[in-house]
């Protein structure tokens, strides 16, 4: 059954499932999707042969809005999990979907290994600066003085970097997307899931019931205006003083990614004899 | 050959001494040569807190019959120096009967240990290991105790042979030398047991891989934690041998949502931990429940709370592994009572997590976990139960609502079956669902798959008949048995601590008018949970206590 219908090119609309998003009319995240199921399509990849993993937020409800297999799990835990899956089922193309407090915040952690652990996921972070699904709190990415009910004349801490941090942790490919190019968007996840490794994407996607002026990000996202390096120096320098806006891939690595360990199957019967007397 | 006077059945032999004076690896090769001249054996081991180089005593018990029990007072024990030793004195039991071996060299043995009556016996272990070039005094040691009980020298040098990598010929002189040294006592000569029936070296901890992978266990996630990281260890390059793979993790956190991750991929996973593990991977086990994905967590208990006493025993995380996680999560609890059923239990715990789509913790312990034993060697048990995986095609229903409660579970790969598995409370398709009717159905059905199992006779051990029981799990069962040796007195050790099997309990005490209720734990957690979920019959008393130190079996036996 597998075979004549691997020859049949799918298209984007293949990928989308016919669940209605939980999304606020105009969320970024919508074109997102669009741009994952544009990708996958563009990778020529079965609904069937992919699985996208996520954690807990606006962002995260992402899978089942896909026909591909999916793992909507616990809170800032997408990586792990999909860390597992990938190097159980190493022949699975695996995407994760997070959100900037999820994948930033309570996940981290998990983010800084992932990087270094460089196993070969596409890691699509959608940031918008605000805990959306809780109704709008400041989330590592959020200015030190935006105001809210939790954090009264804003929380006076300093944004997170969430490139910079995947640079030092050894991400190997590193891009800044934008929601309102979903074309440009779906070339960049292309390119992410072709480059071996772990590779990382931060998407502006704006919130625009919690963040309404983020609408005036379409006014200030540009193209990078120079290609992608492999040096992590000059990487480091450019993502560290652009203006945020900068859009394309950053740096491309080439770490070889996470093998798992060789494995020449044998009986668990030989193992026993080392407990035999 | 030497004249041999009565012959004992068991003996309990110590060995302490300071950093790198190589205790462990005397006692290892006494286990090893008392499994060389045919006897049954435990060893465990306990240490000061230094990282490396600290004080250390092997804790022997050799016998005539299998045994995970220490006994009340140790016959022998020999220190290389006495540096710190006196640190294990609540450990080293010793009486009037008892002798103490120590070289005069390092003075004479502490007040605490003298003070039992036991009988000081002077060998100058360095002096003598000094005779020899390439030798030590723990190998002059070694001999002392293998001559004390009687070994064959013959088993000493098998067993040095096997060990060790370099002086292994002064090692055996040094050895012949200490054995020549106790030629004139004979106090302590140990019988064979007359069944000379193939056996095996084993830790818990070795046997609860062994029995992951028995299981088909083909990924684990792994954090390290005393004392649970010498599973991994070993599970390690194991699973590189049968086509499995071993990530460690960035925490437990990630350890365990990295094994359900793989499980959702259809690879039967683990990860090993111990309480403050546990502890961190209780919400995704909840995940584990909901989106019905198979998955294992050994738990090696440790004394709790916090850091607790991070290399000693207790039995105190059973509350948080029946109850620990939010909401209604039926799963599934179970305790191995033996260090060789640490073999089964985790074998069963895969097969049910598997066949039940459900996570399963297996509460093994420091005791049980880092106890090396010599046993009847297990019988190979092939895999029981596995996963029931959906074929293609159709409009998939991830979650249907079964009879038995089990749905046909889609693997990634499958055409015509994606879904996505969530934590979130879903329809039988998997789609999110807040409304009551779908999350009774859920409930349902997940509780459904959890009471329709029937353990069969694997729920317990019924031993022995009496108008009293005992009722134990886990690592009290060996000193209960031992307790109980012999007496009209019948032990009830539940292996399926969750779910409840109260009928079978109610059979198993049927007759019974005296109940004693045996756990290592200071709350009385086992009392408090046998009560809530079974009617326990007549008197019922609790003997219970903290860790670290093992039950005895005149403390079980009193309690009677």
């Amino acid at each position: 059954m597998n075979a004549p219908l691997a020859t049949v090119t799918l298209q984007a609309k293949d990928f989308k499932s016919d669940y209605k998003p939980v999304w606020c009319p105009g969320c970024g995240d919508y074109s997102v999707l669009s741009a994952i199921t544009k990708a996958l399509a563009m990778l020529a990849l079965r609904p069937e042969n992919v699985a996208v993993v996520s954690g807990i937020g606006c962002s995260s409800r992402i899978p089942a809005y896909t026909t591909c297999y999916g793992f909507h799990g616990v809170h800032g835990r997408s990586l792990p999990a999909a860390t597992g899956l990938k190097v159980a089922r190493p022949e699975l193309t695996v995407l994760v979907a997070s959100g900037d407090g999820d994948g930033y915040s309570i996940g981290g952690n998990h983010f800084l290994h992932a990087c270094r652990r460089n196993v070969d996921l596409t890691y699509i972070v959608m940031d918008n600066h605000v805990y959306g699904m809780t109704k709008g709190q400041p989330s590592p990415t959020t200015e030190p003085d935006w105001p809210s009910k939790l954090a009264p004349g804003g929380t006076g801490l300093r944004e997170f970097h969430p490139l910079v941090i995947a640079l030092a942790s050894g991400a190997n490919f590193i891009a800044r997307a934008f929601s309102g190019d979903p074309n440009g968007c779906a070339t960049l996840i292309a390119e992410a899931v072709r480059h071996p490794g772990f590779s990382f994407i931060e998407v502006l996607s704006p919130c625009v019931t919690f963040r309404p002026e983020q609408r005036g990000w379409k006014d200030v996202a540009h193209p990078a205006p120079v290609a992608f390096t492999d040096d992590p120096g000059r990487a480091a320098r450019r993502i560290m003083t652009d203006d945020g806006f900068n859009i394309g891939v950053l740096y491309k690595g080439n770490r070889p990614p996470y093998g798992a360990a060789q494995t020449s199957p044998g009986s668990v019967k030989d193992l026993e004899k080392a407990f035999q007397l | 050959m030497r004249q041999i006077a009565a012959m004992r059945d068991s003996v309990s032999l110590a060995l302490a001494g300071s950093g790198g004076a190589g205790v462990m690896t005397a006692g290892n090769m006494l286990l090893e040569a008392a499994a060389a001249a045919g006897c049954y054996g435990l060893m465990t081991r306990t240490s000061g807190p230094q990282i490396r180089g600290g004080e250390a005593a092997a804790m022997l018990r050799l016998a005539a019959f299998p045994t995970d029990a220490q006994e009340d007072r140790f016959h022998v024990l020999a220190a290389i120096d006495w540096q710190n030793v006196a640190r294990f004195a609540a450990e080293i039991p010793l009486g009037p009967q008892s002798i103490i071996v120590g070289d005069p060299a390092h003075g004479e043995p502490p007040e605490v240990f003298l003070k039992s009556g036991a009988r000081y016996v002077p060998v100058a272990l360095k002096k003598i290991a000094g005779e020899i070039k390439g030798a030590w005094p723990n190998m002059v040691a070694l001999g002392v105790l293998a001559g004390l009980i009687g070994l064959p020298a013959a088993a000493v040098e098998a067993a040095a042979r096997k060990s060790m990598k370099k002086g292994l010929e002064p090692g055996i002189a040094a050895a012949r030398l200490g054995m020549a040294q106790v030629d004139s006592v004979r106090d302590f000569f140990l019988a064979k047991p007359d069944n000379p029936g193939r056996r095996w070296l084993i830790s818990g901890n070795e046997a609860a891989g062994l029995g992951a992978l028995r299981g088909g266990v083909r990924f684990v996630a792994a954090y390290p934690i005393t004392p649970a990281t010498e599973l991994l260890e070993w599970l390690a390059p194991a699973l590189t041998k049968v086509g499995g793979s071993l990530v460690q993790a960035e925490d437990e956190l990630a350890s365990i949502n990295m094994a359900l991750g793989a499980s959702y991929g259809g690879v039967p996973s683990l990860t090993a931990t111990s309480g403050p593990g546990l502890s961190l991977m209780i919400e995704s086990l909840g995940l584990g429940v909901t989106a019905e994905i198979p998955v294992v967590v050994v738990d090696v208990m440790r004394t709790g709370p916090s850091t607790g006493i991070a290399t000693k025993t207790e039995q105190g995380d059973l509350n948080l592994a029946i109850y620990g996680m939010h909401g209604d999560a039926p799963h599934i609890v179970i305790a191995p009572n033996s260090v060789v059923d640490c073999i089964a239990a985790t074998q069963w715990a895969v097969g049910l997590a598997e066949s039940l789509q459900v996570p399963a913790i297996v509460l093994s312990d420091q005791y049980l976990g880092q106890a090396r034993a010599i046993v009847d060697a297990p019988a190979f048990q092939s895999v029981n139960f596995e996963r029931e995986k959906a074929g293609s095609g159709g409009a998939y229903k991830r979650y249907a609502l079964t009879p038995s409660g089990i749905s046909p579970m889609a693997i990634p790969g499958t055409a015509g079956c994606t879904y996505t598995a969530d934590g979130l409370e879903h329809n039988e398709r998997g789609t999110p669902s807040s409304q009551a009717g779908d999350h009774l159905a859920q409930m349902d059905k997940r509780a459904r798959k959890i009471s329709q199992l029937d353990p069969g006779d694997a729920w317990a051990s019924v031993e022995g008949e009496g108008e009293t029981a005992v009722v134990t799990f886990g690592s009290c069962t060996g000193p209960v048995r031992e307790a109980l040796a012999s007496k009209p007195v019948k032990l009830v050790s539940l292996r399926l601590l969750s779910p409840a099997q109260p009928a079978k309990l109610r059979k198993a005490l049927q007759g019974v008018k005296r109940v004693l209720v045996v756990e290592q734990n200071h709350s009385g957690q086992f009392l408090r949970y046998l009560r809530s979920e079974y009617d326990l019959p007549g008197e019922v008393k609790s003997l219970r206590r903290p860790g670290p130190l093992p039950f005895r079996p005149e403390e079980i036996q009193q309690a009677l």
